[in-house]
């Protein structure tokens, strides 16, 4: 029964492809200074994988809106500033709270909110109640942002 | 009077001010631009011809279903309405209008569905059919050039419920469509020009969609883009942010059928 449970589950978390279940509840984090200084999955990200996120136009959707240091990706949005230099010009703790919630640094903002659930309109049902990303992809990204040094 | 004058000036700046700062960034008015402005040579030139603009086909087709006696009552449009080039002259360029029986505004789609309803004795045409994007090209034809007009103070609560839609942030990506094509056109949204989204040519010809497709189509698109839940076609809140934009496009020429990237 509770394999059952489970098995459907599984099968429902992977039909709606974020790895993000309805049962799952978003990772507590603090806010401080303007950053979140402690990684939200208790370590760190993988930049490697972070940086395939970013330039996928359907997962990280960074590149819609933001351009950067990647050559080999054709049309890169410049509605949002330029990536390159990012991890120079922000702390991780910096950068992980602009992913998670970038309105609260400033309401204004068309950067969306990667990390939360709450205060939404009208979200399609296939996206209701889930984050931008996973607390695990968040931390890529991170990780993946803090090497971008150059100028 | 030379007193008086500049404290009048006073109260209207500070009203423009008012008005100015709750509207976030109204594009002005002569900063407006049609997405036209921005088309390659050959997209301009495909939709200024109008034997190489693909919507050509639905306009005549169009026109055929102006004059063909339809339903119950074995009318045509034309039979109540005489030549569309006279009758119909500058009608697409006012809607979506109020309708006086409905108590609403309607837009065009719902204007030729209810005349099929109620003088043809017809079945409504479906959202996006081919007929109802011929019979709304055709008309919509009639008022090329002319400018678009949003004066009816009934449309008022429509437009005002449309603004807000359209200032409301939705979806999972939490952008409003104000944040793109008030705050940010002229700007690319990876390869697309964000255009300043006013509807001058509906339906359009897009090339993305290899069809005719409404001005509801397309929102709708953005909506989706924005994983968004869509308005369902003919919902109140869809019609008021159509009256919403056009209101927002009022003076620029009418382009129907445009082409579009």
């Amino acid at each position: 029964m509770t394999r059952a449970v489970s098995l459907a589950a599984a099968i429902f978390t992977a039909l709606a492809g974020g790895g993000f279940g309805l049962a799952d509840e978003l990772r507590p984090y603090q806010i401080a200074g303007g950053a979140i200084a402690v990684s939200l999955t208790g370590t760190p990200g993988d930049a490697a994988r972070g940086r395939a996120i970013v330039v996928n136009r359907t997962v990280g959707l960074c590149l819609l809106c933001h351009s950067g240091p990647f050559p080999e990706e054709r049309f890169q949005g410049n509605l949002a500033p330029d990536l390159t230099g990012s991890g120079a010009r922000w702390s991780v703790g910096e950068l992980r709270l602009r992913m998670v919630d970038s309105h609260k640094l400033n309401a204004d903002t068309i950067m969306p909110a990667y990390y939360a659930v709450d205060g939404l309109n009208r979200v399609a049902p296939a996206f209701r109640g889930k984050p931008l990303l996973t607390a695990e992809q968040i931390e890529d990204v991170v990780a993946f942002l803090a090497t971008l040094r150059g100028q | 009077m030379t007193g008086s004058l500049p404290r009048c000036l006073i109260v209207a700046i500070a009203l423009a001010a008012c008005v100015a700062s709750a509207n976030g960034g109204d594009i002005p008015l002569d900063q407006r631009r049609s997405g036209y402005a921005d088309l390659g040579r050959d997209t301009k030139a495909m939709q200024d011809d109008d034997t190489s603009n693909p919507a050509t086909l639905w306009v005549l087709d169009g026109e055929a279903l102006w004059n063909q006696k339809a339903g119950s009552a074995n009318r045509a449009c034309a039979e109540c309405h005489g030549d569309a080039t006279a009758s119909m002259k500058g009608v697409a360029a006012r809607y979506p209008a109020f309708d006086a029986v409905q108590k609403s505004p309607i837009d065009l789609e719902q204007r030729i569905n209810l005349c099929r309803t109620e003088r043809q004795n017809a079945t409504p045409f479906a959202f996006e059919s081919h007929e109802l994007l011929a019979l709304t090209a055709f008309i919509g034809r009639q008022s090329r050039g002319m400018p678009i007009v949003s004066t009816d103070e009934k449309l008022k609560p429509a437009i005002e419920a449309g603004r807000k839609l359209f200032m409301q942030r939705i979806g999972q990506i939490d952008m409003s469509c104000a944040q793109c094509h008030d705050d940010n056109w002229g700007k690319h949204l990876t390869s697309s020009l964000v255009p300043q989204g006013h509807p001058t040519g509906y339906p359009i010809y897009r090339l993305e969609w290899q069809n005719l497709g409404s001005l509801q189509r397309r929102l709708r698109n953005c909506m989706i883009g924005m994983r968004a839940e869509p308005f369902d076609y003919g919902a109140p809140e869809a019609v008021a942010l159509e009256a919403y934009l056009m209101w927002r496009a009022r003076g620029l020429p009418v382009e129907t059928p445009a082409v579009r990237p």
